[in-house]
């Protein structure tokens, strides 16, 4: 069973919609003992940075993933808002995240882009820079939508699993340990997100 | 390398589809589920859903049937219609939807924009301008589908929707609406060349090179009905999307 975290922060159905179609079984829970229960989690979201993190720090729920994931391993795919809230600081509301990866999150550099507007939002074509479960076996030209004003910073580039470009290359994907991170949203890129989840669920 | 996202624009009105040309001749389309099914296997980039009958008729979103369109969705979806209040759109992102489309109701509360970007984002916060020319021959924005002209001029709007933190803007033109007569390039470029939020052009497509020259006049991405809904001009319904559907930037 696979645990789509709720913390109040949108976008939740699509995620176990795709889960639905894949037969895999999935539930989006705010309830700590189903999160325990669950062999893996799923943290989503779209919002602001900073009202992410008040909202898991009021719900009590980053101490138990704090728990779950750090002492106990248990995999965690974080998407989108809820990958970038795993790393230190964001720039979004100037505040701290859960810092488990060696990277910040900062605003698109306007001034490297070329023209292009933030948010950054629609397809992009990724590079896979390292091999890892949750990109196996993908279809030619894997291509994910995104939906950004911010991006990752990565101190340790061996976190980052596979990049985009807009304006400037970005990582879009992480993984370290049992802690995976995607910018773009699986839930809502055809095949290619299809593949990424079931790869997830298969860990 | 980023691509251009082509969005089928799909008109709701009580559970079924619907085409419109320049806002009023109207044709039913089909089943609304049945069209996602088609855009997921053809990999539509992205869906714009509008009830285009709710604010004129005082309804609400049809939350249930909204949901439910969703629910076969594996592209972003987005949704106008009656979407007056903040509990409304949290309703409508909590029905599957990335974004929201806002329209007539930011004439009288403008502030919407900011109350909904504040904690969605303002990237989930779609702004439609509907364009037509008024019995004077000038340039308005209207509401209510159509119906009620404002003072603004498209240019003067879309500062405005800007500065109230729009996070994108869906520009339609009312007078190509279905014409497949191409996109009205003047108006794209105007609004495009005033704003840095990303402009979606829509109305009058007929060809992948009304899309290139949307783009070329500043269009962020394109929309289109009639193009994804009907064979050719004037001919049956098919729902489609173009399979060589790269437009790079």
């Amino acid at each position: 069973m696979i645990a789509i975290i709720d913390y109040g922060l949108g976008n939740l159905s699509s995620v176990l919609n795709m889960h639905k179609r894949l037969g895999i079984e999935a539930i989006i829970t705010s309830d700590q003992n189903e999160i325990k229960a669950a062999s893996k989690l799923i943290l989503p979201g779209v919002g602001h940075f900073k009202k992410g993190m008040d909202n898991l720090n009021q719900s009590g729920l980053k101490s138990l993933l704090d728990e779950l994931v750090l002492r106990d391993r248990k995999p965690l795919l974080g998407i989108c808002l809820g990958a970038q809230l795993l790393t230190k600081h964001s720039e979004e509301g100037n505040v701290d995240g859960l810092g488990w990866v060696d990277a910040i999150t900062i605003k698109f550099k306007q001034d490297k882009l070329n023209g292009l507007k933030i948010p950054h939002m629609g397809w992009s074509d990724v590079t896979i820079k390292q091999a890892s479960g949750i990109f196996s076996d993908l279809p030619v030209e894997p291509r994910f939508y995104h939906v950004h004003s911010y991006h990752f910073l990565f101190e340790n580039p061996s976190e980052i699993i596979a990049t985009a470009t807009y304006g400037y290359e970005f990582a879009c994907a992480f993984k370290k340990d049992n802690i995976y991170g995607a910018q773009f949203h699986p839930e809502k890129s055809h095949k290619y997100g299809m593949k990424v989840l079931e790869n997830f669920s298969k860990l | 390398m980023g691509r251009v996202r082509i969005i089928p624009v799909l008109l709701l009105n009580k559970g079924g589809l619907y085409k419109t040309i320049q806002f009023k001749k109207t044709t039913y389309i089909g089943d609304p589920i049945n069209a996602v099914k088609i855009f997921n296997e053809k990999e539509a980039d992205e869906l714009i859903l509008l009830d285009y009958t709710a604010s004129i008729e005082k309804r609400g979103p049809d939350f249930k049937k909204i949901a439910e369109i969703a629910g076969e969705a594996f592209m972003p979806m987005a949704y106008g219609g009656a979407i007056r209040s903040l509990d409304d759109a949290k309703k409508v992102f909590d029905a599957g939807y990335e974004k929201i489309v806002l329209n007539s109701v930011l004439f009288e509360q403008i502030s919407l924009i900011e109350r909904v970007g504040s904690i969605y984002g303002s990237q989930a916060v779609v702004c439609a301008i509907d364009v037509k020319k008024n019995w004077l021959g000038k340039t308005k924005v209207f509401a209510y589908s159509g119906t009620s002209s404002s003072s603004y001029t498209p240019v003067e709007w879309a500062k405005r929707l800007e500065q109230a933190g729009a996070g994108e803007i869906f520009l339609n033109s009312i007078d190509r609406d279905g014409t497949w007569d191409g996109y009205d390039t003047d108006l794209i470029h105007s609004v495009a060349y005033v704003v840095q939020i990303p402009v979606v052009a829509c109305g009058g497509a007929g060809s992948m090179d009304d899309f290139k020259a949307a783009v070329t006049a500043g269009a962020s991405a394109v929309a289109a009905g009639s193009m994804f809904v009907y064979q050719k001009k004037g001919m049956g319904v098919l729902i489609s999307f173009p399979s060589q559907n790269k437009i790079l930037i």
